[in-house]
């Protein structure tokens, strides 16, 4: 079994900087990318921004390099999903049914959104955006003049809202929140960034819900529960997403919510025991981060794949190498969250996990122009999000640490 | 030698890559990035990763 290759199931971001990570720790033998969609890696935040205002761009525009590294001993097996793993004989099954067997395996299979909470009636017009043919698919029904109803008003949410205004959509943004972005923003920066949408003519229905749709074959109206009724060609489903671990079901790993994995992102079992050889990175991991709390978490932000996959990167080649990973695996994974957003001319900029505040505190500019606030939980600073002023946003960078904890 | 292009089109001044390679990357007295050129070859690692963390993938490497 020595030359199975490291399997990496997820050909994405995390999955590729994982593979980057082997690399430059030393690991020199076979790759193979199992990937569901038939994109090579490729860079997702465009997708609800200039992707999807700009007729045809597509892969090409947001793909990631593939650096030299990565030229030779790496095969890509794309458009099949992996169906099933076997923990003993170190096996992955994907939908045609052929296995693939591997040295070490990466879980980098990422998150799906959420499907519309009522029934869709198998109408048309409704949509979602996560992968680049999501996109592209949202972007052929995005004309001026259509009424766009995007439920949800998370980052992906209001992100698509941004641009759908921009091309002359009519968009309302129905959300169960209070304002937008409440949960990662707070209320105060919030409030301001629908002040903004609403300057751009978004029209925001909160603490709402939908109750049904009106429509035959395509939607062509939704109705809220409050009884409001909204003119709908195209619905947007953002309502958040879930991990895709349903092929891990039955493999003794804990998917409980993701995969849980310890320090050196190391899966962990239902039983508690960390398997050596498989990590998983991405949106799809989640640990515990010391600089907040024990608590393990599964954390979306943009920059985490990347610190994933190059921590598991060192640890794959160590342990594949026959190294002692424990020293490794000692010095902690602690790394830093941090997420940005463009909407229209407001562009954010967070450290830390400001979704755990229970205030924000703003501390320096005017929430209507250029402006950077602090979050806390109790006294305890976790975060803090500006839009513009960089440089005193990129100072906080070494503020975050959790007290001391008895 | 490695070649660095940032994409200022593309720039939104997140200022990102200036933790990862401030030796290449600053911000200046007005938020605005500025950057080297040219850096040698024994900065590959720090310039990938600076590239790596770009919100707008807008830095590019190539070698001289």
């Amino acid at each position: 079994m020595t030359d199975a290759p490291l399997l990496i199931v997820g050909a994405s971001m995390a999955g590729l900087r994982t593979a980057e990570g082997a690399r430059r720790a030393g690991y020199a033998g076979p790759i193979t990318f199992l990937g569901a969609e038939a994109h090579a890696p490729y860079n997702r935040p465009p997708l609800s921004k200039e992707l999807l205002q700009t007729e045809g761009q597509g892969h090409a525009d947001v793909a990631f390099p593939i650096r030299s590294a990565l030229e030779e001993g790496v095969e890509w097996v794309l458009g099949r999903a992996a169906t099933a793993l076997d923990v003993e004989r170190r096996v992955v099954v994907d939908e045609t049914g052929q296995q693939h067997p591997y040295s070490a395996l990466v879980i980098a299979t990422g998150l799906r959104p959420k499907p519309l909470p009522i029934d869709d009636h198998g109408l048309g017009g409704i949509h979602v955006l996560r992968t680049l043919d999501d996109a592209v698919a949202l972007r052929s029904v995005l004309r001026p003049g259509a009424n766009v109803v995007i439920l949800g008003s998370g980052f992906v949410g209001c992100e698509i809202a941004a641009t759908a205004a921009k091309n002359g959509a009519t968009v309302s943004v129905v959300s169960q929140s209070r304002v937008p972005l409440q949960r990662a923003l707070g209320p105060q920066l919030g409030a301001e960034l629908r002040r903004r949408h609403e300057a751009h003519g978004v029209r925001f229905f909160c603490g709402e819900s939908l109750f049904g749709l009106v429509g035959d074959p395509n939607v062509e109206r939704v109705i809220l529960t409050s009884g409001v009724m909204l003119e709908c060609d195209v619905l947007v489903v953002a309502v958040g997403s879930d991990p895709n671990t349903e092929w891990l079901q039955g493999s003794g790993l804990d998917v409980s919510d993701g995969v849980l994995v310890d320090a050196g992102l190391r899966a962990i079992g239902t039983d508690g025991t960390v398997h050596p050889e498989i990590f998983a990175v991405g949106d799809v991991a989640r640990y515990p981060n010391p600089l907040f709390d024990e608590v393990p978490r599964r954390v979306e932000h943009w920059n985490l794949p990347t610190e994933t996959g190059k921590r598991a990167g060192q640890l794959i080649a160590a342990q594949l190498a026959g190294d002692d990973c424990a020293p490794l695996v000692d010095q902690g994974f602690a790394p830093l969250p941090s997420f940005w957003s463009d909407q229209y001319d407001a562009h954010v900029l967070a450290f830390g996990m400001t979704y755990l505040a229970d205030r924000s505190e703003l501390v320096a500019g005017s929430l209507d122009d250029e402006c950077v606030l602090e979050y806390y939980r109790g006294d305890e600073l976790v975060g803090v999000c500006g839009i513009g002023m960089r440089s005193l946003v990129q100072s906080y960078r070494t503020r975050f640490a959790a007290p001391a904890r008895a | 030698m490695i070649k660095i292009t940032v994409d200022m089109d593309k720039c939104q001044h997140y200022g990102q890559c200036v933790f990862e390679a401030p030796e290449v990357f600053q911000l200046n007295a007005d938020d605005k990035l500025e950057y080297k050129a040219e850096a040698p070859d024994d900065m590959l690692a720090d310039l990938e990763a600076a590239a790596d963390v770009c919100p707008m993938q807008a830095i590019f490497l190539s070698k001289e």
